[in-house]
C-alpha cells in the first residue's frame, strides 16, 4: 500500500477501483471462474453417473473410493456450492427488500450451502478411506 | 433543506413483469435463474445419494429404488434439463462477456439455440441412459 502522499489517484478514483460493495467485480468473477470449472466437471460427473447407472452397492463404493473419482468429486461439489451460494446471494440481494430479510436469507444460504459441502465432503471421504 | 411532510406523488415503479410481452431472451434469462435456483435445491439430492452410499446397504437400496421409480426418474430428467440449460445459459454469458453476440438479433438468435439445445441434449442424454439400460 503506499503511503497518502504518494498516492497520486484522487478519492473517487481509489473509490472506483472497488466500489461501494469493497469487492469490486470480485463477485462477478469468481461466478465467471467457477463456471467455466464447472463446465468440465459437470461432463465428469454426468458421464460417471450414467456410467454407474444401475450399479450395485458394492460396485458404487469401489468406485467412489477411486482417489481420482474421489478428489474429483469433491472439487465439483465444492466448486458447484462456491457457484451456486454466490448466485442465491444475487437472487436475494435482487428480491429481499428488508433488512431483516435480506440478512436471514444471506446467512440461510451460507448455513445451507456449508451443511451440504461438509455431509458430502464427510460422505466422500468416508468411503474414500474404507469406512 | 428539510424533508417534505407528505410526498406531493408516488414514486414511479416499472410495471410489473407480468406486463411485458415475452421475448426469448426474457424467457431464457429467467429460465437460467429459475434453474439456477433448482440446481441450489438439487444439491440436497446429491448429498442424499452420497450419504446413501457412504452408509448401509440396505439404506443404499432404498434410495437407488427412490430414484429409480417414475416419480424418482421425472425428478432426474427435469435436474439433468435444469443443468444442462443451466450450462448453455451460463456458455452464453460467458460468450456475452466477451462482447460478442449482443446485438438484438444475435441476442435473440443465441437465446433460442440454447432452449432448443438444452431439450435436445437432454433428451440425447436420456436416450442414452435407456439405451444402455435395455443392453444391460
Amino acid at each position: 500500500m503506499s503511503k497518502p502522499s504518494q498516492d497520486m489517484r484522487t478519492p473517487l478514483g481509489r473509490v472506483r477501483g472497488l466500489g461501494a460493495a469493497r469487492e469490486g467485480t470480485g463477485h462477478f468473477w469468481l461466478s465467471r471462474v467457477t463456471s467455466v470449472a464447472l463446465i468440465a466437471l459437470t461432463f465428469f460427473v454426468v458421464g460417471l453417473l450414467v456410467a454407474l447407472n444401475g450399479a450395485s452397492y458394492g460396485e458404487v463404493r469401489a468406485v467412489l473410493a477411486n482417489p481420482f473419482v474421489a478428489l474429483l468429486l469433491i472439487v465439483t461439489i465444492l466448486t458447484g456450492l462456491y457457484h451456486m451460494w454466490l448466485g442465491m446471494q444475487e437472487i436475494i440481494l435482487d428480491y429481499a427488500h428488508s433488512d431483516a430479510w435480506k440478512y436471514t436469507l444471506l446467512m440461510l444460504n451460507t448455513f445451507f450451502s456449508v451443511a451440504v459441502g461438509a455431509v458430502c465432503v464427510f460422505s466422500l471421504l468416508k468411503i474414500a478411506f474404507g469406512g | 433543506m428539510s424533508a417534505p411532510a407528505t410526498r406531493a406523488k408516488p414514486r414511479p415503479l416499472s410495471p410489473h413483469v407480468m406486463h411485458y410481452k415475452i421475448l426469448p431472451t426474457m424467457l431464457m434469462s429467467g429460465i437460467h435463474r429459475i434453474s439456477g435456483a433448482a440446481l441450489y435445491f438439487g444439491t440436497l439430492l446429491v448429498a442424499w445419494w452420497v450419504t446413501a452410499a457412504a452408509g448401509p446397504e440396505d439404506y443404499f437400496n432404498f434410495v437407488s429404488w427412490v430414484l429409480g421409480s417414475w416419480i424418482g426418474q421425472l425428478v432426474l430428467f427435469g435436474y439433468t434439463w435444469a443443468l444442462i440449460v443451466h450450462m448453455l445459459g451460463g456458455i452464453r454469458h460467458l460468450i456475452w462477456d466477451t462482447g460478442s453476440y449482443l446485438e438484438k438479433h444475435t441476442a435473440t438468435k443465441l437465446a433460442i439455440a440454447t432452449l432448443v439445445l438444452s431439450i435436445v441434449l437432454t433428451v440425447a442424454l436420456w436416450a442414452v441412459i435407456i439405451w444402455a439400460r435395455m443392453g444391460a
